[in-house]
């Protein structure tokens, strides 16, 4: 939007609230307050659903609850105990590890390759090749996660696995190994199984995305002698942002509350060494049965969670509010 | 209409002339350089790397116990052998499952949608006051650990009969689902053409009107990819269908299959048939929706 229609927008706004174009909903003339009826069953389903669990796990922190007598209050000793259990720092260690596998390797690769297959192999090659590449790299998203956990398994187990076969074969011999079950090799492992799983989703958004990009805009930018690099930072980039940011956020959700892999692969072990705080929640939930505790665990890492969105979106809306204004 | 790009190009190679001959649009973009070789090349080869798995699932569920003993997990099967997948058909029922999750797979996905589009047109064109906050807070139910979820909706869907039923997922996933759906779409809809809206309104359009006949056309083809993503995750979920349907006759594929590991009768062949039934379903409902991923996410396709 150009100063000029800013400048332009009704009065009805500028008398609603301070900065016009903010408060100003996009149909001409009606006032954004009236528009609360759309957000009635949304907001109810959610309230049923995620607030009032969500409200009875905090009380829930200051009890211990076993799952079947009623739960005592105790304070805060659930997150005094927390705050020095290694076990729950080492979860979020790990944390940091399942980031980089699921956000920030896959959103990286996947910005180069749907760059790649949309502008280079789907304009020389044709767009037939170029989507039925997305669609392979789409395959592992599209595989039930304990299918994925069965088939990965026997891949990777110390006997007759598919990988430690394939190593000997071609005389690696050495590098064979228990993958999950060695220390070392299992969180490497792990996070190589997700960014298997990851890249599908950033390269399938990404291309939809790139196809608002103006192709005129390319060749101007050719003519001027751009070159791929310079055209796919200057235009790609900028243009694909919000799908970006999109696509950073739920991953990083997703890589923070991580369970399924972890559950269904390696049980948080060998030790402690993949645990991550939605697997430790759960095994003190259901195994260890302290509810209180697990309820601890798993609001902890919901603030977390909450930090990192809040700080994202509001990143997000003021970039948004700077390009309105320019 | 920038929509019509993938297609255009996608009927080129057939319609248009042969490569060699001189193109009448952009011939000098479709001139194939060896770097522009090369890069196909490794784009082929990641994407064999991607596929591996898939081959291995492939051809150890055609295996016998006896062959696969014998020669391993790499080598082709030495006969066709069905039983694998044919006892793992029969003792799952497997008809009955494909029913199940088919059925709450569909209907989250419409109604998650559904959801999602009456809260991002309140956020997105409505540009309610608070709607970063709004979001935030929808956005819960993906933030939400899902083990968080499963004590407290117990015991509420225990108290009104719900439980073992497939609405008390359905219900659930619509919320979780439609989380993603309002953020996507919220901010979509922000950028909205603001002439469409002006013109509609001119024409004497309320808003309900103006949400059917103006919105959801313009941005069917983003509804649509997320219909498709609402489908294929909720088919794939484990653990609230494993917690919420406990009744062998409600289970849902993945659930079913991951009931049967524990069973000491599964040879590794029967395991990767129940993998490749497991993973056909999403694969052809995938493969027959894949066109319409691109046509966009995005109601750009306007400008």
């Amino acid at each position: 939007m150009t100063k000029a229609s800013v400048a332009d927008a009704p009065v009805v706004a500028r008398k609603a609230g301070g900065r016009s174009a903010v408060r100003q909903s996009l149909i001409p003339g009606s006032n954004p307050r009236t528009f609360w009826i759309y957000l009635v069953p949304g907001l109810a389903l959610l309230t049923l659903i995620i607030v009032v669990p969500l409200i009875w796990n905090v009380y829930l922190t200051f009890t211990d609850y076993r799952g079947i007598k009623p739960p005592e209050w105790v304070g805060l000793e659930n997150w005094v105990k927390l705050a020095g259990d290694t076990t729950f720092w080492t979860s979020f260690s790990n944390s940091i590890a399942m980031i980089v596998a699921m956000v920030v390797v896959p959103t990286l690769l996947g910005l180069v390759l749907a760059a790649m297959l949309f502008d280079l192999i789907g304009k020389k090659f044709g767009g037939k090749i170029a989507s039925f590449l997305r669609a392979t790299y789409y395959l592992p998203q599209i595989l039930p996660g304990v299918v994925a956990a069965i088939v990965i398994g026997w891949i990777l187990r110390p006997q007759n696995g598919a990988l430690n076969q394939v190593l000997e074969g071609v005389g690696l011999n050495g590098l064979a190994q228990n993958w999950l079950g060695n220390p070392d090799t299992a969180l490497p492992s792990i996070m190589v199984i997700m960014i298997w799983v990851q890249l599908g989703y950033p390269i399938v958004i990404f291309m939809a995305a790139l196809q608002r990009v103006d192709p005129e805009l390319y060749e101007a930018a050719e003519l001027d002698g751009a070159n791929w690099i310079q055209r796919f930072r200057a235009i790609t980039v900028s243009i694909i942002r919000p799908e970006i940011f999109v696509v950073t956020l739920t991953c990083t959700i997703a890589a923070l509350k991580v369970f399924g892999p972890i559950y269904t692969l390696t049980g948080g072990g060998p030790g402690t060494s993949t645990i991550v705080p939605a697997y430790y929640a759960y095994s003190e939930f259901f195994q260890s049965q302290q509810v209180g505790y697990g309820a601890t665990i798993a609001t902890a890492l919901t603030i977390v969670i909450a930090i990192v969105s809040v700080v994202f979106l509001l990143a997000q809306t003021r970039l948004e509010r700077q390009e309105e204004e320019r | 209409m920038t929509s019509t790009i993938i297609d255009e190009a996608a009927k080129a190679p057939v319609v248009g002339p042969p490569a060699r001959q001189p193109r009448k649009r952009r011939s000098s973009t479709t001139r194939k350089t060896l770097g522009d070789w090369m890069i196909l090349v490794v784009a082929i080869l990641i994407g064999l790397l991607i596929a591996v798995p898939f081959f291995l699932i492939l051809i150890n569920s055609f295996k016998s116990p006896a062959d696969y003993n014998a020669a391993g997990p790499l080598t082709l099967p030495t006969e066709l052998y069905l039983d694998g997948m044919v006892n793992f058909w029969q003792r799952v029922d497997f008809p009955q499952k494909l029913w199940n999750s088919f059925f709450i797979s569909s209907v989250v996905a419409i109604l998650a949608v559904l959801v999602s589009l009456l809260n991002a047109f309140a956020l997105g064109i409505g540009r309610v006051r608070g709607r970063t906050w709004i979001v935030l807070l929808i956005l819960l139910a993906n933030m939400l650990p899902q083990e968080v979820l499963l004590y407290p909706l117990y015991f509420m869907f225990k108290t009104v009969g719900l439980y073992d039923n497939q609405w008390a997922v359905i219900i659930i996933f619509v919320v979780i689902q439609s989380a993603f759906g309002t953020y996507l779409l919220a901010s979509v809809l922000g950028t909205f053409p603001k002439e469409i809206l002006e013109a509609a309104s001119l024409d004497g359009a309320n808003k309900w009107t103006m949400l059917w006949r103006v919105v959801y056309p313009i941005t069917k083809p983003t509804l649509s990819v997320l219909v498709i993503f609402f489908f294929i995750w909720t088919w794939n979920e484990f653990l609230i269908p494993l917690t919420f349907l406990v009744s062998n006759a409600s289970q849902t594929v993945p659930v079913s299959i991951a009931v049967l590991q524990g069973d000491r009768l599964m040879d590794v062949t029967t395991t990767s048939a129940s993998a490749l039934l497991g993973l056909l379903p999403t694969l052809i409902f995938f493969l027959i929706f894949q066109r319409t991923l691109t046509r966009g996410i995005t109601a750009g396709a306007v400008k």
